[in-house]
């Protein structure tokens, strides 16, 4: 896990798409097919139900080294569940992560760890005797940061939520859509 | 008061509905609950002799009908055999709908007898695929099936329906358009191109000096044939006509330069490579035709018209692309261009481009040299004979590898929807149970295979099921104890060096195989052979025919754009390569 941060939390070859999907089985297996299929690379995926009932949104930061996002964009949307897809600039939209990690915090670092999650307004989610888990929420470059630095520690273990992101309300907070707007869900899966 | 009957009545009913005439398919366990209420159905079912078959039938039969072809198999290994005609089938866009058995819902992922994971496996080589879990879902899935295999894009698609949604009881409906609809949210295909981007076309046809329509198997989706006919015909522009599209433009007309390509004639290959524009409809700059990309086409602008928008840009960047169905897309053309001409713009002027093409096309027709007085037969004249000799409205399937590429160069096609290969996937095997689907789908027209020796052995079961079922075909087997198109490249390649590619030249008895299966055999072997043994075949309608023509294993297709290599590193056919200048 720790390698994510090779790659920083925002190169210039990330892309976050946001993919609304009908709440069908085998869902996320079509889509995760996909990019396996045609060789396209994910950096993070994190999916969950959407605020239409029946549908679920999938965040997925693409790496477009490889394949230019038009033609990514393009494969998803002919998937037929695939109901909306945007893409969202990172300077036009609101992104969150999650990160847990277990530390190691012998006694003579302890101090200087909890200090590091003091200063990052992370929290200490579990104590024993040589390691702590603690955790923080907020902007994946954030997380990216506390990540580099809770290294300098020792990190026992790691787990990474993925992004989630929306469209920044503030002044003229855009969101591409790349297709139309979908027709209200009334159907019933077949 | 809502009708109750069984999943499987609602299956057979929801077909029926779907004016299905005709089912492909082999029972078995997890699917026979369907086979009983199909015994009182107005659909015919034809019984083939490995699920492979057919999966191919329905698409020979969707191919020549434009309906989509109909698939039913039980679960486990006989979904697995149709994986390979589903994958044909998405590489071609051919609508075609696939209904497989599945363990009961109870018993799934358990690992039950014959269960498998077909949604899973089948993903990617479906448009779409479903799993039914109640047999109250089973007419929407139905609906959804066909609604998506034969909109848009066309393609497979397959539902796979558990043994006790069979079984059990539902109340029948039957989904209204707009039900379907508001059920896929994510699928609305666009049809009609951006107004402004046909306007960009037609400006861009009107201003072009060396124009070449790029014509792909899209046209034939879309029943495009005589909109790009009258196109062709008002810019008067060449056409090239892909694999895919041979017979969506008349081969005898003056216009239509034939197949481009790794294998194409030299005059599509160079007039593509030396165009200021490709007006490319329904195609989709496949490998095969643009040879290394880079390359390709240099000088060419780009007109793109597909449905499907990932195709746009997806190998090559188009100046215009119009994401929308050929017809439509090609009549606004038309229409655009002659308003244009009613408004005083003049054309400019293609005279130059095209007494130069015509130059190409007169030194370079496609070519062969006759075998020497009682050496083997060249596989060429076979299909020259078989051409002069086929009745009006001839199909023609083809297996893969040479015999395909010779049919495709030396047999004329006039018509649309009178050729069936696999392009795409290049499945050998493919032409028997394609061509008995043909049969199936147009029982008054004679239907020929054209097959390979090795592509012969993979199928050539379903004779016996065009025999049983009536569906008589007649099989051109160029039989040259090759697995010829290998042999070629290590021919060509390999320097010589040929490796597992001979099959034999004593076994199988080909005559003795086909009669065993209820088919005449004739064994050809001299040049006055061959049109008397076509002619006796063409005079055969009761039975299936199969001839089995001796040919030289050494001839080689050409002209040949060497995998990976540019299309101006087009090999001529020995005989034309002192004129090879002439094309740079
Ligand atoms: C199912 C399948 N396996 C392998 C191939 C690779 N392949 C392409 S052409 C060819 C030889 C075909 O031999 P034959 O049917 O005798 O036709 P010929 O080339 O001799 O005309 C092979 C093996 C293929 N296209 N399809």
């Amino acid at each position: 896990m720790t390698t994510i941060n090779q790659y920083g939390g925002q190169t210039l070859n990330h892309h976050i798409l946001s993919v609304l999907v009908q709440n069908r089985p085998g869902v996320l297996a079509r889509v995760a097919g996909l990019f396996a299929r045609r060789g396209y690379n994910i950096f993070s995926l994190a999916v969950a139900p959407a605020e239409d009932e029946g549908m679920s949104r999938i965040t997925i930061v693409v790496d477009v080294e490889s394949t230019p996002l038009e033609q990514i964009t393009k494969q998803l949307f002919k998937l037929i569940d695939v109901v909306k897809i945007s893409e969202l600039d990172p300077r036009r939209s609101v992104e969150r992560e999650l990160l847990i990690a277990t530390v190691k915090a012998p006694d003579e670092q302890r101090a200087k760890v909890v200090e590091l999650v003091n200063i990052f307004e992370g929290k200490i989610i579990a104590v024993a005797e040589s390691v702590l888990t603690v955790s923080l929420e907020g902007h994946p470059d954030k997380l990216d940061d506390f990540e580099d630095l809770l290294d300098g520690y020792g990190i026992v273990e790691l787990q990474r939520t993925g992004r989630v992101a929306l469209p920044k309300l503030d002044r003229g907070a855009r969101l591409r859509a790349v297709n139309q707007t979908p027709t209200p869900n009334t159907g019933k899966a077949g | 008061m809502a009708e109750r009957i069984t999943g499987a009545e609602a299956l057979i009913r929801a077909l029926e509905h779907e004016d299905v005439e005709l089912i492909f398919g082999y029972p078995g366990g997890c699917i026979l609950p369907a086979y009983d209420p199909l015994m009182d159905s107005s659909i015919r079912h034809i019984l083939v002799r490995h699920e492979q078959g057919a999966g191919h039938m329905a698409e020979g039969y969707a191919h020549v009908s434009g309906k989509p072809g109909v698939a039913m198999v039980t679960s486990g290994p006989a979904a697995t055999n149709l994986v390979t005609p589903l994958m044909d089938a998405y590489m071609d866009s051919v609508p075609m709908v696939a209904i497989t058995g599945q363990v009961a819902t109870n018993a799934i992922g358990t690992d039950a007898f014959q269960e498998c994971d077909t949604v899973g496996i089948t993903r990617s080589c479906t448009k779409h695929n479903e799993l039914v879990m109640s047999a109250d879902d089973i007419p929407m899935a139905v609906r959804q099936a066909f609604h998506i295999a034969t909109t848009g894009r066309p393609g497979p698609t397959l539902i796979d329906v558990p043994k006790d949604c069979l079984q059990n009881e539902m109340e029948w409906y039957w989904p209204t358009d707009q039900e379907v609809l508001d059920s896929l949210p994510g699928y609305r295909p666009n049809v009609k191109g951006h107004p402004r981007m046909i306007k960009e076309a037609a400006r861009v046809i009107m201003g072009s000096e060396r124009p070449i329509i790029y014509a792909g198997g899209g046209i034939l989706k879309s029943r495009a044939a005589e909109a790009l006919r009258e196109l062709a015909e008002l810019i008067d522009s060449y056409v090239v006509t892909t694999l895919m599209a041979r017979g969506a433009f008349p081969d005898n007309h003056p216009l239509c330069l034939g197949m481009p390509g790794m294998h194409g004639n030299a005059t599509a290959v160079t007039a593509m490579q030396k165009a200021d524009l490709l007006i490319t409809l329904g195609a989709r700059f496949d490998d095969r035709i643009t040879g290394k990309v880079d390359a390709f086409a240099p000088e060419a602008k780009i007109i793109h018209v597909d449905i499907d928008p990932a195709e746009q840009g997806k190998v090559r960047r188009p100046d215009v692309p119009i994401v929308g169905d050929a017809k439509y897309v090609i009549e606004e053309i038309i229409s655009e261009i002659k308003a244009m001409i009613a408004a005083g713009t003049v054309q400019a002027d293609t005279s130059a481009w095209k007494s130069k093409v015509s130059g190409w096309r007169e030194q370079f027709p496609m070519t062969y040299e006759q075998s020497e007085p009682g050496a083997a037969l060249k596989p060429q004249y076979c299909i020259e004979e078989l051409n002069r000799l086929a009745k009006p409205h001839t199909i023609v399937a083809s297996g893969v590898g040479q015999h395909q590429m010779y049919t495709s160069q030396f047999f004329e096609f006039d018509e649309p929807y009178t050729w069936v290969n696999s392009g795409g996937l290049g499945t050998m095997g493919f032409s028997i149970p394609a061509a008995i689907g043909a049969k199936a789908a147009k029982p008054e027209c004679d239907v020929w295979a054209v097959d390979g020796d090795g592509c012969f052995q993979m199928t050539a079961q379903e004779l016996v099921t065009s025999t049983v079922e009536g569906l008589p075909i007649k099989v051109a087997l160029l039989n040259n104890s090759y697995l010829g198109m290998v042999r070629q490249w290590q021919e060509m390649f390999y320097d010589e060096r040929y490796s597992e590619v001979y099959l034999n030249a004593k076994v199988p008895d080909f005559v003795m195989w086909a009669e065993s299966m209820g088919c005449v055999g004739i064994l050809v072997e001299s040049p006055e052979e061959v049109g008397p043994a076509i002619e006796k075949a063409n005079s055969i309608t009761d039975r299936s025919v199969v001839i089995e023509f001796r040919t030289d294993a050494s001839e080689l297709v050409f002209p040949m754009v060497p995998a990976g290599a540019s299309n101006d590193e087009l090999i001529l056919h020995p005989t034309q390569q002192d004129r090879a200048e002439a094309l740079k």
